[in-house]
């Protein structure tokens, strides 16, 4: 185990918040097909809220600080937040599309010790990316962003997300960040809009297309162990947990709402109205969270990919049961190791059924007006 | 000899994790993780303070150790944290503002 798996496995077993994902606004220059977003301002936190937030939270013993949206230039204060976090001595990532990177700000998150800038980008060709985004000469901007970020020697990984639109260019994109000279990852997984809305989910690639990605040497290097039939799970494997939602790692709105992960819309309290640590050692939605064991999982407990699926208590909870089976990851494990998940064999299904319809927003809004 | 300062760079990142300090480097990503006698001179480590007396006043009264042997560990260990870059070193106090 690494020192830093290490690190991570004890924060986990103390119930230390580690890592926080904190969106500072949902307002965004891009208005990308598959975001889950609504991109008004419904009444953000303002600067010295978003400050006493990171505050408590180095209080609280965060570590690893994502700040993301919306889009973060779109802030005024955002480098002012930003010298905040790393005073507090957060080791800081950043989640933009860099349209509004220049030379100058690149400069300046390398002045301030930003440890990595993730940027989304969807093909290596304008056209392609420019549709996704709905933003003119987006490609163009970022790209260029990229170089900048790069030169000024800062850690900078192209982030992908793989959909029907662009699945044909996931090796275009990966040739063009090894041709700037920077980090490239994927995902696959587009979730439900926060108002519920599942249409945006018609642009998740079809289930056999994932079998492709899986066999991506560049991406899954070690693909005999990674795409081998589960083995069968032990009583440690049932002892589990699914993730780290809840348990070292948490989301927090633009509205100061926390939950315990990004695609988790949990409520678990609003830091407007109580204190982080407050919300993270007492709400009872935060313990139900922190206590599902993977024997407690109705149909994945039975499952044989119990111990190796990715499933995803957030989607799970999007459709319907935090405990119960994300459709998702049932698609994920099969189409990675061809063995049927118990999820489908429940069902008599011969290949997964897509996500289901029920509709619970992806992010609650409470206005700031509401919390008065 | 001559008195030896130390400040903690500004690259860093650190939190307390259950009476350890972690460290990272941005620069490189190295993370580290000091134990309680190392967390606590990099805790001291305001870069006007000399390594001598904070060896003294710190190390030698918290962890009932001799002077000799613990300025000994002090030096290894903030070479190490130096060629590292999350440690700075002078024989002149630094006159920069020190992360909290």
């Amino acid at each position: 185990m690494t020192l830093m798996a290490e690190v991570g496995q004890k924060a986990f077993d103390l119930g230390v918040p580690l890592a926080v994902h904190l969106d500072i606004t949902y307002r965004c220059n891009e208005r990308c097909v598959h975001c889950y977003l609504d991109h008004d301002d419904h009444g953000e936190m303002d600067t010295a809220e978003v400050k006493s937030v990171l505050d408590q939270l180095a209080e609280a013993g965060v570590f690893f600080l994502t700040l993301s949206g919306g889009e973060v230039f779109l802030r005024r204060d955002f480098f002012e937040i930003v010298e905040h976090a790393r005073r507090l001595l957060f080791n800081v990532k950043i989640k933009t599309n860099a349209v509004m990177i220049g030379e100058a700000e690149a400069q300046r998150l390398r002045a301030l010790n930003v440890d990595t800038v993730q940027i989304s980008l969807y093909s290596h060709r304008a056209e392609v990316h420019d549709a996704i985004t709905k933003l003119p000469h987006s490609f163009e901007r970022t790209v260029t962003a990229i170089e900048f970020l790069r030169d000024q020697g800062l850690r900078v990984t192209i982030a992908n997300v793989l959909m029907t639109a662009n699945l044909a260019d996931q090796y275009g994109v990966q040739k063009l960040a090894a041709e700037l000279g920077v980090h490239y990852t994927v995902d696959p997984t587009i979730t439900p809009m926060m108002d519920g809305d599942m249409s945006v989910l018609a642009l998740r690639i079809p289930g056999e297309e994932l079998a492709e990605v899986f066999r991506n040497p560049a991406l899954v290097p070690n693909q005999d162990e990674f795409c081998a039939p589960p083995p069968p799970p032990s009583e440690e494997d049932l002892e589990g947990y699914s993730c780290s939602a809840g348990h070292s790692f948490c989301y927090i709105s633009p509205y100061g709402d926390v939950f315990p992960c990004v695609q988790f819309p949990l409520p678990t309290g609003n830091i407007r109205q109580q204190d982080f640590l407050d919300i993270w050692n007492h709400s009872p939605q935060m313990n139900e969270v922190r206590s599902i064991q993977a024997r407690d999982l109705t149909t994945c407990s039975s499952c044989s990919h119990v111990a190796t699926c990715t499933r995803c208590p957030g989607l799970a909870y999007m459709e319907g049961n935090m405990r119960g089976p994300s459709t998702a990851d049932c698609e994920k494990s099969f189409y990675r190791t061809g063995v049927p998940t118990a999820n489908m064999l429940r069902q008599g299904l011969a290949r997964p059924q897509t996500a289901g319809t029920r509709s619970t927003p992806l992010i609650q809004i409470q206005p700031a007006a509401a919390l008065a | 000899m001559p008195e030896m300062y130390i400040a903690r760079s500004s690259a860093i990142a650190a939190r307390m994790l259950a009476g350890e300090m972690m460290v990272m480097n941005s620069a490189d990503s190295t993370f580290f993780t000091l134990n309680e006698v190392a967390t606590a001179i990099w805790k001291a480590a305001d870069g006007r303070t000399p390594l001598s007396q904070i060896v003294r006043d710190h190390i030698c009264k918290m962890f009932d150790v001799e002077y000799p042997q613990a300025h000994a560990d002090a030096e290894r260990f903030v070479a190490d944290l130096a060629g590292h870059g999350i440690l700075l070193v002078s024989d002149r106090p630094f006159t920069v503002e020190q992360p909290q």
